[in-house]
């Protein structure tokens, strides 16, 4: 059991408000991944989970319990850092085991942890090992270990990932995802800035902007169903297209002109009083096909990156316009400089009035 | 001309003196030497280059030679010479360090000097680390350090002048100005002045012997361990540890119960710097008065170089404050804790003004490098003057040797 529930959390720096009005359940067993552009406070979210940032207003609770007031050591979490924080001078076994002997466990309690955890993470060679003798990689799973060992009721990630190489990032994900997958009663939270690493590793996702919670979902309802322009932007990439329009059709399906003289249809329901309503359509980049129909646009394609399994186009702006990017599967070098008309399938095409979805009014 | 004027004028036309020659030696170089133009651009600029460190450093090294390298060669010769009356040195070999041997106020010197050694850096390094600590998150904290640290702006004559009149006696009709008893004074051999003056005072010689204990124990235990990762090169070090901690506990056990058999003297004003044995601990503490200085402001930097993510990841393992400054923080200072130790250590092992100042030797208090001023100066003995000055020399160079290697491994 481990139930962590937000209700109302701010916090301030002075009169500086960094968060407000965080409303969050996290259920036992969840994968909770924090994102959010850099400065949108996810970091600082964590921090206050972990007790290392004071809670400005509103209440924390685990398990029911208040954890406004109660220290880390106390809250039954366990944190990885970004720069994985190993103290410099202790092996890799008195780091794993530190906690422990903090909290006065019998000898044997403790190597019976430390061997546990360094089998589940391949560290046994290391274990007489300083950190400044390990790699980037299995620095990350020292510190990892080091939170296993204490058992804890929430685990605490803080960009674990940001600071290893590419290929070794990937391998890391999936050792999380493993961890994660043996230990199904473990709660966990996870700040990134990394959306692949948010939509493959998280139950659900904590989108935050500008102060607040954007949107809460699982990976598949931000991609399918976002719930304002922010999420529709930030989730996929390359970021969903919007195009400026107005209602010309109200129903079950919904007809937009576009300002730039293309036409939308969206599956997305309208009443007949959202006649002439100006909208955002968005569209994402791999939902856009060539069409030979009305198109929602039409433009030169100015550059092509052919990426192997996909290509992507961008069109050369008209305007001020947002440039509009497409991507199609296969290689489609040959359409630079041509002009292509482009329409989606209705079910795919996004309504946002105000920056909030249609979908969720 | 006035002494002020003077001291200016000396001033300008030593650092005029150095920047004229960087300038113009660099400029002799570069235009008329070794152009960079014409048909051997090319190789002039490169002979220049291999020129310019060398210019560079001329002047530094011929003053290390002229005044420090040929000193030690001269001082050893003089150690092994012996002026003949009319004039001219006679070899005597080894005779002065003999002759020395003999003195027991060199022993005495020798004594107090390895004393010294082990109290003025310990409680330097100590008190310095302690102050870097508290005054680092605080909004005063600065002002603090600057405090702490003004004494290291003082000569050490002044210091010493400072404390003599801390340390002042008038007779006991009159005011008292020193400040020591003038605290002396107000004891009066009630319960209070026993809470002060011996309960208090024994407690804290028990807890430094139970402190040496501790930092012995650490050090030898892993000897003492059948399979323990002890380097051989260690073990005299820790030995040597062993040996002076077991020295220390004994003289403060031993002064411990002395103290409690004691029959103060109260309502007497105390001529503290004639009190043997105890007399040198006040001259210590001027020393250390000025040394905490430099180690709070080594040891604050290195404190803040500590990285702020162990120290949290330390917070969420449960480790308290006391728990955060010993077993995180300190280890990860550690190098900079011995540099600053061996620094001092080398101050303290060729302290000389503040005993010159205020003892002067007397009542017990002589240390080698007065000592070896006495001899030379005084006596006019030029060979045990010189032998003093090797032997402070050979206990001087191992520790330098030591400290620059660890200056160097905490640089990289």
């Amino acid at each position: 059991m481990s139930e962590l529930k937000l209700t109302n959390v701010a916090k301030a720096y002075g009169e500086v408000t960094v968060l407000s009005n965080i409303n969050l359940d996290i259920k036992t067993g969840e994968l909770i991944v924090f994102v959010g552009p850099s400065g949108c406070g996810k970091s600082t979210l964590l921090r206050m989970i972990a007790g290392l940032e004071k809670i400005s207003g509103g209440e924390f609770t685990i398990d029911g319990e208040r954890m406004n007031e109660v220290p880390p050591a106390q809250r039954g979490i366990a944190m990885v850092f970004q720069s994985y924080a190993l103290y410099p001078h202790m092996t890799v076994r008195d780091n794993m085991s530190f906690a422990l002997k903090i909290a006065k466990k019998s000898q044997a309690e403790i190597d019976a942890a430390v061997a546990k955890a360094a089998k589940i993470l391949q560290l046994e060679p290391y274990l007489d090992r300083l950190p400044k003798a390990l790699s980037g990689g299995q620095r990350q799973r020292v510190a990892i270990g080091r939170s296993i060992v204490r058992d804890p009721k929430v685990y605490l990630f803080d960009e674990p990932l940001s600071n290893l190489d590419a290929a070794l990032r990937v391998a890391t994900r999936l050792e999380i995802a493993q961890l994660k997958e043996s230990m199904p009663n473990s709660t966990m939270i996870y700040v990134t800035h990394d959306q692949v690493e948010a939509m493959t590793l998280a139950t659900r996702i904590v989108v935050l902007a500008g102060g607040g919670i954007s949107q809460v979902g699982t990976p598949l309802e931000l991609y399918e169903r976002p719930q304002n322009e922010f999420v529709a932007q930030f989730i996929g990439s390359p970021a969903m297209n919007l195009m400026a329009g107005e209602v010309i059709e109200t129903g079950a399906q919904t007809r937009v002109r576009l300002e730039n003289g293309g036409e939308a249809v969206s599956s997305v329901p309208t009443l007949a009083a959202d006649m002439g309503l100006k909208v955002n359509i968005g569209v994402r980049p791999e939902d856009l096909l060539a069409t030979s129909g009305t198109p929602i646009f039409k433009g030169e394609v100015e550059i092509t990156e052919a990426l192997g399994e996909v290509t992507l186009l961008y069109f050369k702006r008209a305007g001020g316009d947002a440039q509009v990017v497409a991507k199609l599967p296969g290689i489609h070098t040959e359409v630079r400089r041509t002009t292509v008309a482009l329409g989606a399938d209705p079910a795919k095409v996004h309504l946002f009035a105000n920056g909030i979805s249609l979908l969720y009014r | 001309m006035s002494p002020a004027l003077q001291g200016l004028i000396t001033i300008i036309i030593g650092v005029g003196g150095c920047v004229a020659y960087f300038y113009f030696s660099n400029l002799f170089l570069d235009k008329v030497l070794y152009p960079p133009s014409g048909p051997n651009a090319g190789r002039n600029i490169n002979r220049a280059n291999m020129i310019r460190p060398w210019l560079f450093l001329a002047p530094a090294m011929i003053a290390l030679s002229v005044y420090l390298a040929y000193p030690v060669v001269e001082t050893l010769r003089l150690s092994l010479t012996q002026r003949v009356p009319g004039g001219g040195y006679q070899w005597v070999g080894f005779d002065n360090y003999i002759k020395m041997s003999g003195e027991p106020k060199f022993w005495e010197a020798l004594r107090n000097n390895m004393l010294w050694l082990i109290v003025v850096p310990a409680m330097s390094t100590a008190f310095g680390l302690l102050a870097a600590q508290l005054s680092d998150r605080i909004r005063w904290g600065n002002l603090a350090k600057s405090l702490i640290f003004m004494p290291m702006a003082i000569s050490f004559v002044g210091a010493a002048v400072i404390w003599k009149l801390v340390y002042d006696t008038r007779p006991a009709d009159q005011e008292q100005i020193g400040i020591m008893n003038a605290v002396w004074l107000a004891f009066e051999g009630g319960p209070v002045s026993v809470l002060f003056l011996k309960i208090l005072p024994v407690l804290g010689l028990l807890g430094f012997a139970a402190a040496v204990g501790m930092v012995a124990w650490v050090f030898v235990r892993p000897m003492l361990r059948p399979s323990g990762p002890v380097g051989a090169g260690t073990i005299p070090l820790r030995l040597l540890v062993g040996a002076a901690a077991v020295w220390l506990i004994y003289m403060s056990l031993r002064s411990a119960i002395g103290l409690i058999g004691a029959d103060l003297p109260y309502g007497v004003p105390q001529t503290w710097l004639t009190i043997p044995f105890w007399n040198s601990f006040f001259l210590m503490i001027v020393l250390v008065w000025i040394q905490t200085g430099f180690a709070m402001v080594i040891l604050s930097a290195a404190l803040r170089g500590v990285p702020e993510d162990t120290i949290e990841a330390a917070i969420v393992d449960g480790a308290n404050p006391f728990q955060i400054f010993f077993k995180i923080k300190v280890p990860q200072i550690m190098g900079t804790i011995v540099v600053v130790w061996t620094t001092i250590t080398i101050v303290v092992l060729k302290v000389f003004d503040i005993v010159f100042a205020m003892s002067n030797g007397q009542w017990e208090t002589q240390v080698l490098a007065n000592y070896m001023y006495d001899k030379l100066f005084r006596a006019n003995d030029w060979g045990v003057g010189s032998a003093a000055a090797m032997v402070i020399m050979l206990l001087v160079t191992p520790i330098l040797i030591w400290n620059v290697y660890n200056a160097r491994k905490e640089m990289r």
